[in-house]
């Protein structure tokens, strides 16, 4: 804030591991007091988990491309693969609860896949992964317009809806527990140790120096995959709990992939791989969701949104640019 | 060092927008004062006429609104005379929506309705590009065509194509967006936007409570059936000094609807009333009320099977203006009456009716699924109910 008077510091205070969670705790220490001066209330347990809740999907889209961006790579499919996933759900559903446990594996099977053609096309085939990614985005947004004559049929059950739109009730201390939280923190959980195990750290090397990892005996491509395949997989989470948050929509998905290279960016990871942890890129999401949500509270028009997203990352990459050329 | 900097920004964006925050609290308390600036697409006239219309008495059989028609001037058609059965080629700008998608289902029953009368009916659809369709256009006066009937991607850049079908000499009718010239037998649309806006937001300004903040949910600026409908809307809430709170764009998307709506309630800790240019995300408005555990505010959706549903379920406070799919019969009865040579009337416009609480369970089929519109007037055509599920 204005405090920040960039002579008068020290170079070295404070000092910033690259790539840690620090800054983007401060960040969103910074917006949760200026939403507190603004919004009371926003800080009340329920509509803060509500809020937790709805922001579930962001987050694990965030997680998901943090693998693919650590490793060196893009994802741009996953928005279209979300709008994919919903308008398969509903035709498959029919409204018909039954459905609803065979639809949410097939789900899963189906975003894994499409991960896995992105990671073998851009790892065997040497397509660039922009380039592999962006086929992808086409390739769906495509198929589903023709599968379902550009206008989504059946509908979700209520089932479905529930991971998205339903909660634990009355939970001490916090109300109101959306399901989508609890799914969240699973996921958030075991990204975490899976970032710790030591296909973890295999995966960081390999953005860090594909070459020297290579020569240390990993299997650069297998491991690149496999990201892939854990960014489809998030996709798919996401559109469960999405397409339950808001029902069948053909605009589901639409711009969740920037929003999830903004905050993965934004929560300190580097672009080109190698450095950055998967909760700075969570929090980076839910930083970017707090914000929209301040921007709203000031009353800033909605269609700002993209703008402030875009500076974002151009800020975030440049002032991340600067840092590892100075290093 | 990078983190402060980051820091530094975000704060400065935020403090930026402490000066806009400014102007809308303060016009919350000047009532009627939140809706902006009237659309660029506003014609006084237009207004006003679809606005007498909407009180006007149509001729024709009660029963059968798609052969209504309201004020209707007359045209001979006896230069069309032919005998039977006919081939009867159709223009489709797209189907790339559920009101298209309904729509083209009741055209293809009435159709079946008339197979005696038509040998052959050749639909071609333009999948919502200008050029294409002046292809097909060009192509199907090529193929013998008895009549021709024109749904149009767009006003201005479809005008020369169908100015050529009508110098091929067979009748040309067009329907749902108008085109600008006289040269088609007859043009076939209901009331229209204005009528739509001005019914919805007189709903929602007389049955919130006094003094109450409304939110307005728009799909997309610019497009003229739409921009119609928010600034009959505009006229009817600065009317009645209605508090309009907001005017937020949707891009027809549940989610971000009901992002916004929660937003609002956040904000203002309640709304009072909700207004909105077309019924997809009527649905998501809804819910983004239940599941915030706040009731549900007058609104307006429209004829949506799964916002009638939700309004008869939840007993809400509702009014659905229409924008009818039945007009989709129309076009193919208007076209036998011309190839039979008896008069019709040119403009040919429809009735335009409204869902509202008296006249729900009549609309309501609870078998029909969520995204059919119940206005389509086909429940006496061949294949219903299967054929639009």
């Amino acid at each position: 804030m204005q405090t920040v008077q960039p002579r008068s510091l020290p170079l070295r205070v404070p000092r910033v591991r690259p790539g840690g969670v620090l800054p983007i705790l401060a960040i969103l220490a910074v917006l949760l007091v200026l939403v507190g001066i603004r919004q009371p209330d926003f800080l009340a347990p329920s509509s803060l988990m509500s809020f937790l809740g709805r922001s579930a999907p962001i987050i694990l889209l965030a997680a998901g491309q943090y693998f693919v961006i650590v490793s060196g790579e893009f994802d741009l499919s996953v928005g279209s693969l979300v709008t994919a996933q919903v308008v398969i759900a509903a035709r498959l559903i029919d409204s018909d609860p039954a459905r609803t446990w065979p639809v949410v594996l097939l789900l899963l099977a189906f975003g894994a896949l499409v991960g896995l053609v992105n990671g073998l096309v851009t790892t065997r085939l040497r397509v660039p992964s922009f380039i592999t990614t962006l086929g992808m985005f086409l390739i769906l947004v495509g198929a589903v317009y023709l599968w379902s004559d550009g206008a989504p049929k059946g509908g979700l059950s209520e089932e479905f809806r529930r991971f998205g739109r339903r909660a634990f009730e009355d939970v001490p201390l916090l109300g109101r527990v959306p399901y989508a939280l609890v799914v969240l923190v699973v996921v958030a959980v075991a990204a975490v140790l899976l970032m710790r195990s030591d296909f973890g750290r295999t995966l960081v090397a390999v953005g860090d120096n594909p070459r020297t990892a290579e020569l240390s005996g990993v299997r650069v491509w297998r491991t690149r995959t496999v990201a892939f395949i854990l960014s489809g997989l998030a996709a798919a989470v996401a559109a469960i709990l999405l397409g339950g948050y808001s029902g069948v929509s053909f605009q589901a998905g639409a711009g969740l992939e920037f929003g999830a290279i903004t905050a993965v960016v934004l929560g300190g990871v580097a672009l080109g791989g190698g450095r950055g942890a998967v909760v700075g890129a969570m929090l980076g999401a839910l930083t970017l969701e707090l914000l929209f949500a301040l921007m709203n509270f000031y009353g800033v028009s909605g269609a700002l949104r993209s703008t402030v997203q875009g500076g974002i990352i151009l800020l975030a990459v440049a002032v991340s640019a600067t840092r590892s050329s100075s290093r | 060092m990078a983190a402060l900097a980051a820091v530094t920004l975000l704060s400065l964006t935020a403090c930026a927008t402490d000066e806009p925050a400014a102007s809308p609290s303060g016009s919350a308390s000047a009532a009627g004062s939140g809706t902006g600036e009237q659309s660029k697409f506003f014609v006084q006239a237009d207004y006003d006429a679809e606005l007498a219309l909407l009180d006007a008495a149509p001729t024709g059989p009660a029963d059968k609104p798609w052969e209504q028609v309201l004020n209707p001037t007359m045209v001979d058609t006896a230069k069309y005379k032919k005998n039977g059965p006919h081939k009867i080629c159709f223009s489709n700008a797209a189907l790339n929506n559920p009101w298209r998608q309904v729509g083209f289902k009741t055209m293809q029953a009435e159709v079946e309705a008339q197979k005696s009368r038509i040998k052959e009916f050749v639909h071609v659809d333009a999948e919502g590009k200008d050029q294409k369709q002046i292809a097909d256009i060009n192509d199907l006066l090529g193929k013998g065509c008895d009549a021709l009937i024109v749904s149009p991607n767009t006003t201005a850049t479809l005008t020369p194509a169908v100015e050529a079908a009508c110098q091929a000499g067979l009748p040309v009718i067009v329907f749902d967006r108008g085109v600008d010239t006289k040269c088609p037998v007859t043009f076939i649309n209901p009331i229209g936007g204005y009528g739509f806006g001005h019914v919805g937001a007189e709903f929602v300004s007389q049955k919130m409570k006094p003094g109450g903040k409304v939110l307005a949910l728009r799909i997309l600026p610019g497009v003229d059936v739409l921009e119609t409908r928010w600034s009959a809307a505009k006229v009817a809430f600065d009317k009645a000094k209605v508090d309009v709170v907001g005017v937020e764009f949707t891009d027809g998307d549940p989610a971000k609807t009901k992002k916004t709506v929660d937003d609002y309630i956040q904000r203002y800790g309640t709304i009072d009333g909700i207004w909105m240019d077309a019924g997809a995300v009527a649905v998501a408005a809804v819910e983004a009320f239940q599941d915030a555990g706040k009731p549900v505010p007058p609104m307006n959706g429209e004829d949506q099977l799964d916002f009638l549903k939700i309004w008869k379920d939840k007993n809400l406070t509702a009014i659905a203006p229409t924008y009818p799919t039945y007009q989709w019969r129309t076009p193919i009865i208007a076209a036998l009456r011309i190839l039979d040579g008896q008069q019709v009337s040119s403009p040919w416009k429809l009735p335009q009716p409204t869902v509202t609480q008296e006249n729900l369970d009549q609309y309501l089929d609870p078998g029909m699924p969520p995204l059919h519109y119940a206005m389509c007037g086909c429940t006496d055509l061949p294949g219903y109910p299967q054929r639009w599920k």
